[in-house]
């Protein structure tokens, strides 16, 4: 009855290792052969696992890229030190897997009106792909669009809910 | 990109003329007012043993209670019940304090021709003030019975009445993984409400057109925001706006020629016009902070829009074909989303102070802004087209709402439909008489 469980087990943390852009669990192991299906199903020329996040990039920055939420201050747009060093890790991604595109989906918390978040979530998307830009992506591979306060993380109404809402969301594409 | 698209959930859109069902509505009036015109509304005369259509009465009395501008006196205090000026004996009105007295009657002339008169007394002067008969299908019968109410509002407070006229908003249902948005149209007091168009993505911001006849709106279900134009007579539409970014926030020029509109395609959001026949697009504002929300004067000659260029969001104005921007709102730490009353002289907006987002009316002369509501998350006012209601987005309950204020700020409702979560109330123009 162990077998099973063992097999699961493999899976999972192939699955696991794979979401975290480490390729080679993939290829090991008893679960490798439903691994490998997912990963060519996706396409791993493209560089992305099922999931539509980046693989095989391992090393300084392999943890920052599988973080794809960029968090923002009320009524502001300006990256602080944390989100630079993930858009930075992104970019560097965008560098070295040149047929990689990017959509940055920007939103806004609900206070305020529905227009105006509209444009915020537009600028907080544009203030990414602009230092994404610095740091040498061309800008025909980022595509910016917002959703304004219509698409809510969190469903709440109060602070804890409003900070994971004000936030640019990295979705990768091919 | 292909496989994000490949990914994502058809798109439903379609245009719709469902007939709602009667009882999704409820209003409750959460303030009234302390000083309304009292007033006697006797149901009308129906002598047939099958119900009317419409009980007439029944909607006239609603319709002026929810003015806030009179007190409708309870049926039980009424000494006789009245049908036209013979049966009328002024004294007993005098004796419950009624100052205008309504009295009518609605008979079946055939399958489905109706006759109604309706009589407006001054109790004090014993006299009567107006007087009509009309013939109407029994579909007509409750656009008949607020204009009925138009005639008594008018004729009681000198201002025109709002009661024929319509609303259109967006209701979402099924919140959470697979919401469904619904852009519908509804009489003023909330019935006989008609979905127009269905979509699996976000809508916001209805817009009318000056003659009541389309509504501008903006749709994600292209995965972006696109400004569409739909006529609400055969749903037939056009995509007037799907350029690069976000095409948002339409607005009509009073002559209907023109719409108003955000496009951020180069890079920000900037305000434009969009002229529909010559489809020729002019660019009226340029800052590097966000520009958005305008809205017409009622003269054509301005549009009033949002703008960060002073840091937080604020009110400005321009000449509507660009040129010099003046900040009109200093009063509270933000505010958004103005526009006219439809005599030109005050604003609806959303206006910040330190305890959250309100309907606030500015008046432009003086530059006083009246902060109206005490709710949190206030949202989208929009003036009745006689400048006496504001109608406008809430939460309550966790849900949202929609709410009416008078713009005094002394009477207060909730609009309650039974389900979804309702938003981006727009007031319609006065509608064509029948």
């Amino acid at each position: 009855m162990r077998k099973p469980f063992f097999y699961v087990g493999v899976i999972l943390m192939s699955a696991t290792l794979a979401a975290c852009g480490g390729k080679k669990g993939v290829k090991d192991g008893a679960g490798a052969s439903v691994e490998d299906r997912g990963v060519s199903a996706a396409g791993a020329d493209t560089g992305v696992d099922a999931y539509g996040r980046p693989i095989g990039a391992g090393g300084e920055g392999a943890d920052l890229l599988g973080r794809r939420k960029v968090y923002f201050e009320f009524d502001s747009s300006t990256l602080d030190d944390e989100s630079r060093a993930l858009v930075e890790a992104h970019a560097n991604y965008l560098v070295n897997n040149p047929g990689v595109t990017l959509v940055l989906e920007g939103h806004a918390d609900e206070r305020g009106t529905r227009e105006y978040n509209l444009a915020l979530g537009e600028r907080r998307a544009r203030a990414v792909s602009n230092f994404m830009g610095v740091l040498g992506v061309a800008g025909n591979r980022v595509q910016n669009i917002s959703y304004g306060e219509e698409r809510p993380e969190s469903m709440g109404h109060d602070e804890s809910a409003w900070r994971l809402n004000r936030r640019v969301e990295i979705l990768y594409g091919n | 990109m292909s496989k994000i698209l490949r990914l994502l959930v058809c798109v439903t859109v379609g245009w719709l003329w469902v007939p709602g069902a009667h009882a999704v509505l409820e209003i409750e009036i959460t303030q009234g007012v302390e000083a309304g015109v009292p007033i006697a509304v006797v149901p009308f005369e129906w002598r047939e043993s099958t119900p009317p259509p419409q009980m007439i009465s029944d909607i006239i009395e609603a319709d002026l209670y929810r003015s806030g501008r009179f007190d409708t006196i309870p049926h039980r205090d009424f000494l006789s019940k009245p049908h036209d000026h013979t049966q009328v004996k002024f004294k007993e009105w005098r004796l419950i304090k009624a100052e205008a007295l309504v009295v009518g009657r609605m008979q079946r002339l055939g399958p489905n021709q109706f006759r109604v008169e309706f009589r407006l007394f001054d109790v004090f002067k014993a006299k009567q003030l107006s007087g009509f008969s009309y013939v109407v299908a029994g579909g007509q019968m409750r656009k008949l019975a607020h204009q009925i109410s138009d005639i008594i509002y008018h004729k009681l407070t000198g201002e025109k009445g709002a009661f024929d006229t319509r609303i259109a908003y967006v209701t979402v249902e099924g919140a959470g993984r697979r919401p469904r948005y619904l852009l519908r149209v509804a009489d003023s007091d909330g019935y006989g409400a008609k979905t127009i168009l269905e979509s699996r993505e976000p809508i916001i911001s209805p817009a009318w057109s000056p003659d009541g006849a389309r509504l501008a709106y903006v749709s994600f279900e292209n995965r972006r925001p696109m400004v569409y134009v739909q006529r609400l007579r055969d749903g037939g539409r056009d995509k007037v706006a799907g350029f690069p970014g976000s095409n948002s926030a339409p607005a009509w020029s009073p002559d209907g020629s023109t719409l108003a509109l955000v496009l951020s395609r180069d890079g920000n959001a900037e305000v434009y016009t969009y002229n529909l026949a010559t489809r020729k697009l002019r660019r009226l504002t340029n800052h590097h902070a966000i520009d958005t929300e305008p809205a017409w004067s009622p003269d054509g000659r301005h549009i009033v829009f949002t703008s960060s260029r002073g840091g937080r969001p604020q009110i400005y104005r321009m000449r509507a074909d660009g040129g010099k921007v003046e900040r009109l709102t200093f009063e509270g730490s933000e505010n958004l989303r103005a526009s006219y009353s439809s005599d030109g002289k005050r604003l609806t907006l959303v206006t910040r102070h330190n305890t959250g987002y309100h309907v606030g009316v500015l008046e432009l002369d003086s530059k006083g802004l009246l902060v109206l509501t005490n709710s949190t998350l206030d949202e989208s006012p929009t003036f009745s087209p006689n400048g006496g209601m504001i109608l406008y987005a809430t939460r309550q309950g966790g849900r949202g709402v929609l709410a009416a204020v008078s713009s005094d700020g002394r009477v207060k409702q909730i609009l309650k439909f039974q389900q979804g979560d309702v938003r981006e109330p727009a007031w319609s123009p006065y509608n064509r008489k029948l």
